[in-house]
């Protein structure tokens, strides 16, 4: 690549606003406008619904529909703690041992519509999978509970920004009980194609994973040093 | 102990001081969802007359989170000053707010004052009156450059990239300085919590502050035991990072205890880096924080988002900023919560002694927009702000929000006469880019994108 000459050239290395002009100290009015409808789609996005019988069509292997206690999307917005519980109604059967995997919609259905399925199927999950909607991060925590699992996987779609409205988060909790901090997560962010792809997020979480199974913990003392010179390790998820 | 107070002819109880304190709290979605907030207009405003008449004494003899069971309140209460408060101990908090009205010394204050008794009487303050004190507190701390002089207005420079991908966070950088922003710091939020890639990011920017001689610092917002790996593995480490919170359990859930941070400080001090001063500590801090971490203690979040700032204080900070807008709507709906928010966050920290930014954001699922930032960020200004955030085009790709961008900072600045540190002021002189951004490159500039 040729170095920069001109302050445009700056948008060749980011997906970042660089280089928008200036009218004054203002931005020039067709940056400014592409803001705004970029805003509006992040907004239309928040608000999105998951398709569940499409999403379990893309997965290899069944999953288990489950839902927070959150009513609706008014509800999961203003009440977290509602979309950490599972719904009362739901009961699960033990698992001991196992490490569950959960797709939640999170506060982007769209991430999790676009990228879960492909996600699951390149990590080679292999043990018990869960949909859940009106889903908290910390759901996973509740959901582990119940099954009594060595450890939860939650792959959930992101806050949407403007140019990433379908961004999907993987939470890896050890151990999870409800009351779990996220200090003892790891969490690998902005999964995406033009975030982290698809392939580069599950071999991070393959490694994270035999790293977590090997120190038996997840958090801020598992730090992420997978070597840079990537190798592939061969983990056997069940 | 129960407090009482009759108000159209009803008689209001609050059972305690925490009790008091959140019924008295501006209504915020936070309070509500932790169930403490004041349940009718009306009551809150008994709950504010009650607070206006009590004490400010009280606040020394009643903890709102146990002595006992929380470093921040040992904190608050073994470094208080009492030769400090002396001048203010006969005044109740409706007294202490017309006190700071009238104009007083403030700094000759801050020792005696602890974060209830500053949160208390921002209850019963008008967003006029958290600006017209806030703006009287000057608070200078120094790095590489001087931060909080008065008439000066910084920025901090946030490059982030959804990979870290080096090439990406220097265009973007360069974008900022083209822009004039960069003063306050070049402060990059890692993708991951990784000391490798943290280690590098700290090498690239160390290195383009050095080839170009920028008056400013760098940092990279990793974990404190991430930082802490880098310097010991021999990475140029400006600045420590660590979000913080008011309790013991708050920061807890940060992974972070005073001690790890008073490590962490020693570590970045034998570095020697700064210039112009020794201010080596950034904390970031945000309303609702500590519910989010169950450890709120049944206290309201603008209370403990203000006793997060004494933790912040025994550390000499070089910057702290509220995320105002960051947490989500569950804690500050929508643009009128956020816009007072950043004003009480603003105004207490200030009262306290910090040299206090606020990032002026908002996310996607909080009902609030462009306009809403453009407000609080003028009424920001007006308050006398140390530093706002400059993201290329208010849009962080990375952190999935909308922030303030090189161009809302150029904007403030304009509008109020404010100018950058003087030693960043006269380096934008020295590269030719005082009030102008050229087409063309600074040709020293392209050299940093070269592969």
């Amino acid at each position: 690549m040729t170095a920069p000459t001109r302050w445009v050239d700056l948008k060749r290395f980011t997906s970042a606003r660089v280089a928008l002009g200036r009218v004054g100290n203002a931005v020039p009015t067709a940056a400014h406008l592409a803001f705004q409808a970029d805003h509006a789609a992040a907004r239309d996005a928040v608000h999105a619904a998951l398709d569940i019988v499409a999403l379990q069509a893309e997965l290899a292997s069944p999953a288990i529909v489950v839902r927070s206690a959150a009513r609706d999307r008014p509800e999961y917005l203003l009440r977290p703690d509602l979309g950490r519980r599972l719904h009362p109604d739901i009961r699960l059967d033990p698992q001991p041992g196992c490490i569950a995997l959960v797709i939640a919609d999170g506060l982007s259905a769209t991430a999790a519509q676009r990228h879960a399925a492909a996600l699951v199927a390149a990590i080679g999950h292999s043990g018990p999978i869960f949909i859940a909607t009106q889903a908290r991060v910390a759901l996973g925590d509740d959901i582990g509970e119940a099954l009594q699992a060595e450890a939860v996987l939650m792959l959930t779609g992101e806050r949407p920004g403007l140019t990433s409205p379908d961004s999907l988060g993987a939470y890896l909790t050890w151990q999870p009980r409800r009351g779990r901090t996220d200090a003892e997560r790891n969490c690998v962010s902005n999964i995406r194609p033009a975030g982290l792809p698809i392939p580069d997020a599950a071999l991070k979480l393959r490694w994270l994973i035999a790293e977590m199974r090997r120190l038996r913990l997840s958090g801020v003392e598992l730090k992420d040093e997978q070597p840079t010179q990537e190798i592939s390790i061969s983990v056997d998820i069940t | 102990m129960p407090y009482c107070h009759t108000l159209g002819g009803t008689r209001y109880h609050f059972d305690d001081l925490r009790t008091l304190l959140a019924r008295a709290t501006p209504l915020r979605s936070g309070d509500v969802l932790a169930g403490i907030a004041a349940r009718s207009a009306t009551e809150r405003v008994a709950a504010q007359m009650t607070l206006a008449d009590l004490p400010l004494s009280v606040f020394l003899n009643e903890a709102v989170v146990p002595y006992e069971s929380d470093d921040v309140t040992r904190l608050i209460i073994d470094s208080h000053e009492a030769a400090a408060f002396a001048a203010i101990s006969h005044l109740t908090v409706g007294g202490f707010r017309d006190h700071l009205l009238t104009g007083c010394d403030m700094a000759a204050l801050r020792p005696g004052l602890t974060p209830e008794m500053v949160a208390a009487v921002s209850k019963i303050m008008r967003l006029q009156d958290l600006i017209a004190v806030a703006q009287r507190c000057h608070i200078t701390t120094a790095f590489r450059s001087t931060i909080g002089l008065p008439g000066r207005l910084s920025v901090r420079l946030q490059p982030n990239h959804p990979t870290d991908d080096l090439l990406g966070i220097a265009a973007s950088t360069l974008d900022g300085l083209l822009l004039g922003a960069g003063d306050a710091v070049i402060g990059i939020n890692p993708a991951t919590d990784s000391p490798q890639i943290t280690h590098r990011l700290l090498d690239m920017l160390g290195g383009l502050i050095e080839r170009y001689e920028i008056p400013t610092q760098s940092c990279v917002l990793a974990h404190v035991t991430t930082t802490l790996r880098c310097i010991e593995a021999g990475a140029p480490v400006d600045l420590v990072f660590q979000s913080i919170g008011g309790t013991e359990g708050t920061n807890r859930s940060f992974g972070v205890t005073l001690a790890l941070l008073a490590e962490a400080r020693d570590a970045a001090l034998s570095l020697n880096r700064g210039t112009v001063g020794r201010n080596v500590m950034y904390f970031e801090t945000g309303q609702g924080s500590a519910l989010s971490a169950n450890a709120h203690h049944g206290v309201d979040q603008q209370t403990i988002e203000a006793r997060a700032y004494a933790v912040a204080r025994a550390f000499d900070p070089l910057l702290v900023n509220s995320v105002v807008g960051f947490i989500g709507p569950e804690y500050l709906a929508d643009g009128k919560q956020i816009t007072r928010a950043g004003l009480e966050d603003h105004f207490c920290a200030k009262l306290l002694g910090l040299p206090m930014g606020v990032d002026v954001c908002h996310t996607n699922h909080a009902e609030a927009d462009q306009d809403d930032m453009d407000g609080l960020l003028t009424l920001l200004g007006a308050a006398g702000i140390t530093y706002v955030m400059g993201v290329p085009g208010a849009d962080d790709v990375m952190l999935s929000y909308q922030s303030t961008s090189f161009h809302d900072a150029l904007y403030l600045r304009q509008t109020l006469g404010l100018r950058p540190a003087p030693e960043f002021e006269a380096w934008l002189a020295r590269m030719g880019l005082t009030d102008r951004t050229p087409e063309l490159l600074p040709p020293s500039f392209a050299g940093a994108l070269t592969v």
